[in-house]
């Protein structure tokens, strides 16, 4: 079995368009979230989002890429770009590797509904372009980026809603263990256009504190009513660390466990059971106790039940208060489809930088979040083992552990 | 429409879609060619031709055009039958 390194990160989110950006707000406890009015004039019960900006992407890419882009494409094309400069991959060494991509994305609402819309109008499919059928498609940011880095290992997109990004991690973390691939861009990417959170709003999901954005998401908060839907795109360079010592490449981190499992239930409803196995699981891919994770990265989105069926699962996994947890979300909202690759991409960062970032918004805890060691401030500490989760819809649960890379 | 503006709005939307200055093309140059056009371009074809003189092509007419020449005179064509039908 390959030992398997993260050699590489790109980021694009409400909170920072690169790495240094992102550190500086987890650090500060900065909130992306914003009152997007333009949700509310077309019905959005909520209308708070983290957004990010199109990408100008003429001069970068030429015609013919950039027609078949959706704008969660875009958004992984940016983190992908910071990704392999940040591993000092040049076009040369993802040939020899024949490096794969398996990228988390679970909607692309945006060219469907104006293709259709379209076709209704104009009642000919040809009107539709060439571009709409690559980005109307779930793998559009695979099937984009794959041609734009001619990648010519392993290409597909993980749906598998709000833990897609992390599954995405996970199953390249296997492909490499198992020796099936050698280097694999792994990330997540979610869409924030006016269309794309409109069927996830129609059914109450989302924090109504319209007149308090930055204060919205209150992830474990007593007073919490809901996530804040936002989005982007993480991208993560997994390696063999064969591959990487090889090559020179800088090491960020070691993964040593991906847990998952399926709570086999309810459609929307959170299971602390199915989320106790995932983590234990990772914990024993890890072979280490619950006492070894210096942090947990939540997956707590601020909606009652779902926070409070983690809190109970952490502890009952790890104990009540022992080790320090926080919910970056308070600061990006929910990134979705890229929220398991983006929070690790956080979590790397205070790995890197020696830090733990705020669960902001955590003013007083219920009975369930007070079994919790909650982290309300930016914390100087050292980080050798963190663990992140990513829970979603359909009850699919993952856990990823990190380790800073030691011979 | 005349045949000057019908050769200055392909050019102009060409232009614009392709980017690549097409103003000082050569009629007789080939347009697969000038432009690179692989199969799915022919398809934007389509739909930038109905854009621009509001009818419909079918994307295989494409195989009779092979010169910017040739794309001036289809489109001069089918303009010229489409007032003489109403």
């Amino acid at each position: 079995m390959n030992r398997v390194v993260i050699t590489g990160t790109g980021i694009y989110s409400c909170i920072g368009l690169n790495t240094a950006e992102v550190s500086e707000s987890l650090q500060a406890g900065r909130s992306g979230i914003q009152f997007v009015q333009e949700r509310k004039d077309i019905g959005y019960a909520s209308a708070l989002a983290g957004i990010v900006p199109r990408p100008e992407l003429k001069g970068l890419l030429d015609r013919r890429a950039r027609i078949m882009m959706p704008e969660e494409a875009e958004f992984a094309y940016m983190a992908a770009l910071q990704a392999f400069d940040s591993a000092q991959i040049t076009p040369e060494i993802i040939a020899q590797r024949h490096c794969g991509i398996i990228f988390g994305n679970d909607s692309t609402v945006k060219p469907v509904y104006e293709g259709i819309d379209l076709l209704l109008q104009k009642k000919d499919t040809q009107m539709l372009g060439s571009g709409s059928i690559f980005q109307s498609m779930n793998s559009t940011v695979t099937m984009n980026l794959s041609t734009i880095f001619a990648l010519t290992g392993a290409n597909f997109t993980v749906s598998a809603a709000c833990a897609s990004g992390s599954h995405s991690v996970g199953l390249a973390y296997l492909l490499i263990k198992w020796g099936l691939q050698e280097m694999v861009l792994a990330g997540g990417a979610q869409e924030v256009n006016k269309y794309s959170f409109a069927s996830f709003d129609a059914i109450g999901a989302f924090s109504g504190m319209e007149e308090n954005p930055t204060g919205a998401c209150r992830p474990f908060d007593r007073d919490r009513d809901g996530l804040v839907p936002s989005g982007g795109g993480a991208a993560l360079i997994i390696e063999s660390l064969d591959s990487a010592l090889a090559r020179n490449a800088p090491i960020l981190a070691e993964i040593t466990g991906y847990g998952f499992s399926s709570n086999g239930g309810h459609i929307s409803s959170s299971s602390t059971s199915g989320q106790v196995r995932s983590l234990r699981m990772a914990l024993e891919q890890a072979s280490i106790p619950s006492t070894g994770i210096d942090y947990i990265n939540a997956h707590a989105t601020g909606t009652p039940a779902g926070d409070m069926a983690e809190a109970e699962a952490i502890a009952e996994v790890f104990g009540e208060k022992n080790v320090p947890v926080s919910s970056t979300k308070s600061m990006t909202g929910h990134e979705c489809w890229m929220a398991g690759a983006s929070e690790l991409v956080y979590s790397l960062i205070m790995m890197q930088e020696d830090f733990i970032a705020p669960n902001i918004n955590f003013s007083q805890p219920d009975e369930h979040s007070a079994k919790l060691n909650i982290i309300t401030k930016a914390t100087q500490t050292k980080l050798n083992t963190v663990l992140s989760n990513s829970f979603g819809f359909g009850g699919t649960n993952s856990s990823i552990i990190l380790r800073k890379y030691s011979k | 429409m005349n045949e000057d503006r019908i050769i200055s709005t392909i050019k102009d939307f060409l232009s614009d879609e392709f980017e690549t200055d097409l103003h000082e093309v050569s009629p007789t140059a080939s347009l697969k060619d000038t432009l690179d056009l692989d199969s799915l371009d022919f398809v934007d074809l389509v739909v930038l031709i109905e854009k621009n003189f509001g009818f419909k092509m079918a994307g295989e007419e494409f195989t009779g055009i092979l010169t910017f020449q040739d794309l001036y005179n289809y489109v001069g064509k089918r303009l010229q039958e489409a007032a003489g039908t109403h």
